[in-house]
């Protein structure tokens, strides 16, 4: 499932993972820079996206200026044997974001199923961490409800560069 | 880099608004992408260019641009907690925010209060960045990688 990145994808990853340019015609722009020509730099980032390398291109909102105050990471601890066919479930609800069963620490966390949930009041998350609740039923053994209350850093990934000068 | 609260508050117009709710996704793969949207929205290239400039400036967007999922490329995200003593705070999250691979980083309500994200290219690549942020903060960090994903689906109205 996993793709090998050739070197001139690798180069626009890292040409690119702190934002397209802001110039009339950023791929060529980004072509000019690598030495190859518009055309090709459309074509592997086409490509990249197909194969999932690139999610999506667009702009990130920072959520906490759109009024969404309340993010909250869920956590529920539900039965092991539970966890493949509840987490679905749970990750279909048009108001969580992302899903995921990870692993627990024990004594300090025994969390297995983590649900982010979003909103712009507090009656607004309450009322969809209910609906998770429903949803998980007998099978709820424990939760918690981790908002955060600053975000510390959100830069998102930095591939180092490689070859030439590496300051990082 | 921490949000500030005493950010001096601007506001968005409609079109600010359609550029956010409309591109979150989807931006084009077209020689003249601004031109695109421009006409879109009924405005010009130059005004697209400097409305998202002003956008990330303000602080109303994080970043603008492809976003890559290290995944697909044999690398992975581990989401990482620490129990950090409020009165290391500020220190050990400079520190942790020093880490390159450190893509994201929220504080949280819990005596697990600091949880970051790494990006790394590789498995033994993310155990020598654990270690290494063991030793440069003196706190143990637990790795809480996904053993199961069941949705992604973020997406923000403005």
């Amino acid at each position: 499932m996993s793709h090998v990145l050739d070197s001139l994808d690798r180069r626009l990853i890292e040409e690119t993972q702190q934002g397209l340019p802001l110039v009339a015609k950023p791929y060529q722009a980004l072509a000019d820079t690598l030495g190859i020509n518009e055309d090709e730099v459309l074509s592997r980032m086409e490509r990249m996206q197909e194969r999932g390398i690139i999610r999506r291109i667009g702009l990130v909102p920072q959520h906490y200026k759109l009024g969404y105050r309340y993010n909250l990471m869920t956590v529920w601890d539900i039965p092991d044997e539970e966890v493949s066919r509840l987490g679905p479930q749970v990750g279909a609800l048009d108001y969580v974001s992302h899903s995921y069963e990870r692993p627990r620490h024990l004594p300090l966390w025994r969390y297995n199923l983590f649900a982010m949930v979003h909103g712009r009041s507090e009656e607004e998350v309450n009322e969809k961490v209910e609906g998770v609740k429903a949803l998980l039923g007998e099978h709820c053994r424990d939760f918690r409800l981790l908002n955060s209350t600053r975000i510390l850093k959100k830069t998102g990934l930095r591939l180092r560069k490689r070859g030439g000068s590496d300051s990082n | 880099m921490v949000d500030s609260a005493v950010q001096q508050e601007t506001t968005l117009d409609t079109i600010d608004r359609q550029l956010i709710n409309d591109y979150q996704s989807g931006f084009p793969l077209d020689p003249n992408p601004y031109q695109l949207v421009g006409d879109k929205l009924g405005i010009s290239e130059e005004e697209v260019i400097q409305r998202i400039s002003r956008l990330l400036d303000d602080g109303y967007l994080t970043r603008f641009g492809p976003l890559f999922n290290i995944e697909e490329f044999g690398g992975l995200f581990t989401l990482t907690a620490m129990e950090v003593p409020m009165d290391r705070f500020e220190e050990v999250n400079e520190i942790v925010n020093g880490f390159s691979e450190v893509a994201h980083n929220y504080e949280r309500e819990h005596q697990l209060n600091m949880w970051y994200v790494l990006a790394c290219e590789s498995q033994q690549e993310t155990d020598e960045v654990l270690e290494r942020l063991h030793q440069a903060t003196g706190i143990k960090p637990y790795p809480f990688p996904k053993l199961q994903e069941f949705y992604i689906g973020l997406r923000f109205e403005a």
